[in-house]
């Protein structure tokens, strides 16, 4: 199926035709942005989260930044018809890939969706100008899966609150302004119902941020510890005691992320600077461009990004029309994991001793084959497991009987908890 | 998605469905299996009264479709087909419709005989142990003077073959390829029937021994006839695709009931995690084979410059897909599954069937690793 777009004049209310909001950005992009580099930057480290914030600031100022978010909160008030025109005419520049997840796409949409009015003027500029850079601080040493169990602990101080715990898995928060913080309330009524979710600015007395050194070698993840952190009352978004809608609002966003189906992800999704070797170089490099299994997973790794496309749209207009449930965002972490693992595993099959040892460690075809490839599971755990994302299928899309929990029902005081 | 269609295509599925349901429930599906009957012509001309013969013949050649999207809507006939493992030609008559079509008025009277259903015709195009390759056929046609050829080959898994009046044989000449339209009752030609793994389709293999083709009934020859088998090839393999969505729809419903109804150690096989872990896969790739058969719908029908691509990711992908699935299902039943008495025989038959006929996964991965290499260089 051609490109989503409806195109025509603009309507009572002035928006910008499709068509002619993909030319404009088309030539402004041609003006303004280099090309992507060959090579992926490896290791997400400052200098990217520097080179992120400016770019993003030059298309703000460009006036493409934030296309989905409403105007009043400095976005373009336009729909997901201009996002992805501009998508497609982004590909092959250079863009902020590492502010759409978690800062845009997952943290402003959740404050965009619960915060207050003042919230939402206070923090969403901010955000769509790349001028702050927010995180998650949802899982904590205790466990990532089984959110509602967070024990990071949140109390009232007249009109302030303070905070004491540990999140961990937190990506970028070395790098971030601002988390969503999810902390423990009320340890008197069931998990899911002390649970509230707050505003919490990373460079604020008591926060410590320790990096953590993953098996790529990558050192984006951290572990932040609060100790006695002060916060206004006005940092709660959502209802106190109700911070699980937040946070079930804050998954949604993620899984649409992490699955492509995202209205507020900008820019493309299989780009060569976010994406990994050109495969079909890498095979006609290494000599089997002849070979037919070789082929075969050449043909399997195209097979897994169209019907993702395809997919994303098809998942995404039913969850619209409400055919469908939000919960089936699921459907779409779950393939899109599947489509990482094909790309991956076929991209380290191929390079073959390539990916194990040689002079170019920075080489998508060859060192950062092998890298991605022991890093594979991280695209099927981060954002919520895959495993979850299949309870959430069977349970919330085909409405099978939801698995036992011993701590339902009952007071999380009382709630058993590992030694993790 | 269904929420993305026309009221008039909704209107359309509806009345085939419903059509369907009531002709080709599983007691008739089976009756007309023990019987070993092929096709039923007065069945058949019922479907063609209902528009499916239509879509791929323009207006003034006497077709129409019901949305201006040919193929998507052909696509919903073929996905109820699925549903109820229909037992008409609808793959092969669309082969040679579109064929037909391609040629344009010359052929406008079989083409008004096999969309009203009078005639039956199918499209004689694979060669034992050939593949699904459309350049080399090997069936020779060789040229008459004044136009004509002589036809000698032999060509297999002709679907209706046994009962069609008219087939659409796709050879080689000296000049190129050709493609004609040989009636049964052709001198050289015999028919001799096939086994079929399906339960109500039926195959034949047809043999040319010089039999005689006047000019009249050649419909392409050169590069136009190379690009009309393409194009047959893809707006079939295409509806093989729709069909096994179809046919994984049905089964998906009929399965998850399935582990609601089934209690082992005191509750529903659909409370154990292992098994709602796997029905969310299976759910995540139906979901997916709905999509790619829609975007490769939608290609086609726009002539979009990757169609064929699109459709040998949607054949290679739902092919690859629903056998696997269905065979799934045939475990999640446990011992039911593997009786004959079950359905998913039936669904497991067609979709195999589907699979390997116009073009294998493999065959249409080879397609689209060629396909990259060229748009590479
Ligand atoms: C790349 C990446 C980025 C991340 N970024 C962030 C971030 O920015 N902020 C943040 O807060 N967190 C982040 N995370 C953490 C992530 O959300 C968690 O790792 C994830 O939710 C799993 O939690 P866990 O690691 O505690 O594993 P556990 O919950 O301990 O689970 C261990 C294993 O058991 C399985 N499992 C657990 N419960 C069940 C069940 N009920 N049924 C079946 N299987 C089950 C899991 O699927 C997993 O395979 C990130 C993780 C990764 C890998």
């Amino acid at each position: 199926m051609s490109t989503a777009t409806s195109t025509g004049t603009a309507d009572a209310t002035g928006t910008e035709p499709v068509e002619e909001f993909r030319l404009r950005a088309r030539a402004w992009l041609a003006e303004n942005l280099p090309p992507a580099a060959d090579t992926p930057a490896g290791n997400i480290d400052d200098d990217v989260w520097l080179r992120a914030r400016v770019l993003q600031g030059r298309i703000h100022a460009g006036g493409f930044a934030g296309i989905c978010f409403p105007k009043e909160y400095g976005g373009l008030g336009l729909g997901p018809d201009h996002q992805h025109a501009f998508n497609e005419e982004a590909a092959g520049y250079e863009l902020p890939i590492v502010l759409n997840v978690p800062s845009v796409a997952i943290c402003a949409a959740t404050i965009l969706d619960l915060g207050t009015e003042e919230q939402k003027k206070q923090y969403l500029p901010g955000i769509i100008s790349g001028r702050d850079v927010w995180c998650q601080l949802l899982s904590e040493p205790g466990g990532g899966s089984d959110l509602a169990g967070v024990i990071t602990k949140s109390e009232r101080n007249g009109e302030d609150w303070t905070i004491n715990g540990s999140k961990v898995w937190s990506s970028a928060a070395y790098a971030a302004d601002y988390g969503l913080c999810l902390t423990r309330s009320n340890w008197d009524v069931p998990k899911h119902s002390g649970l509230t979710m707050f505003i919490l600015p990373l460079k604020a007395p008591g926060v410590t941020v320790h990096r953590i050194k993953l098996v790529n070698g990558a050192n984006e993840f951290c572990q932040v510890f609060f100790d006695d952190v002060r916060l206004p009352a006005g940092n709660v978004v959502g209802a106190v005691d109700d911070g699980w809608a937040t946070a079930s609002q804050q998954l949604f966003h993620e899984r649409n992320a992490m699955g492509g189906g995202s209205p507020y992800v900008s820019g493309p999704r299989f780009s060569k600077a976010a994406h990994g070797p050109n495969l079909l170089e890498l095979a006609r490099e290494t000599g089997q461009l002849g070979d037919t299994s070789v082929r075969d997973q050449l043909a399997d790794v195209r097979i897994m990004q169209v019907v993702s496309k395809q997919l994303v749209r098809r998942i995404g207009s039913a969850i619209a029309t409400g055919e469908l449930t939000p919960q089936a965002s699921s459907i779409l972490r779950l393939f899109e994991a599947e489509r990482t693992w094909t790309e991956y595993d076929a991209a380290f099959r191929i390079a073959g001793a390539n990916a194990v040892a040689g002079p170019s460690l920075q080489d998508p075809g060859h060192g950062q084959a092998g890298l991605r490839y022991l890093s594979r599971q991280a695209g099927s755990l981060g954002g919520g497991s895959t495993e979850i994302a299949r309870n959430i299928i069977s349970e919330r899309v085909l409405g099978m009987p939801r698995e036992a929990a011993a701590d339902r029902g009952v007071a999380f005081k009382d709630v058993k908890r590992g030694g993790a | 998605m269904d929420s993305d269609l026309t009221p008039d295509q909704k209107t359309f599925r509806d009345t085939t469905r419903n059509f369907l349901n009531k002709t080709s429930s599983s007691p008739q599906i089976r009756a007309l299996a023990d019987s070993g009957a092929g096709t039923d012509r007065t069945w058949w001309s019922q479907g063609a009264e209902l528009g499916w013969t239509a879509m791929l013949v323009p207006e003034d050649l006497g077709g129409g479709t019901v949305s201006g999207e040919p193929l998507r809507d052909l696509c919903l006939v073929a996905r109820e087909f699925g549903r109820t493992c229909a037992p008409g030609p609808l793959l092969t008559t669309s082969a040679v419709l579109t064929g037909l079509a391609a040629a344009g008025e010359a052929h406008a009277e079989a083409i008004e005989a096999i969309m009203t259903g009078d005639s039956l015709a199918s499209w004689a195009f694979y060669e034992p142990s050939r593949g699904w390759d459309s350049s080399t056929p090997g069936t020779a046609a060789d040229p008459l003077p004044g136009g004509g050829f002589t036809l000698s080959g032999t060509k297999d898994r002709v679907e209706a073959g046994e009962s069609a009046d008219l087939f659409l044989v796709t050879a080689h000449s000296p000049g190129g390829p050709v493609q004609v339209l040989v009636p049964r009752d052709t001198p050289g030609l015999s028919v001799t029937p096939s086994w079929s793994l399906d339960a109500t389709r039926r195959f034949a293999t047809l043999s040319f021994a010089g039999a005689v083709v006047p000019p009249g009934a050649v419909v392409q020859r050169g590069e136009a006839a190379r690009e009309a088998v393409e194009t047959q090839l893809h707006n079939t393999a295409l509806l093989a695709a729709a069909e096994m969505t179809g046919a994984l729809q049905a089964m998906f419903d009929v399965t998850v009931q399935w582990m609601f109804d089934r209690y082992t150690f005191g509750r529903p096989l659909a409370s154990y995690q292992a098994l709602k872990h796997r029905m969310a896969d299976n759910k995540t790739a139906m979901e997916a084979c709905l999509a790619t058969t829609a975007g490769a719908a939608g290609a086609l029908d726009s002539g979009a410059p990757d169609a064929h691509e699109m459709v040998s990711i949607a054949k290679a992908y739902v092919g690859d897909k629903v056998p696997a699935i269905l065979q799934d299902f045939v475990q999640l039943h446990g011992g039911l599954g593997v009786t004959w008495e079950h359905d998913l025989h039936l669904y497991l038959r067609r979709t195999a069937c589907d699979r390997a006929l116009y073009g294998t996964p493999d065959e249409h991965r080879r397609r689209i690793a060629a396909t990259l290499e060229g748009n590479a260089a």
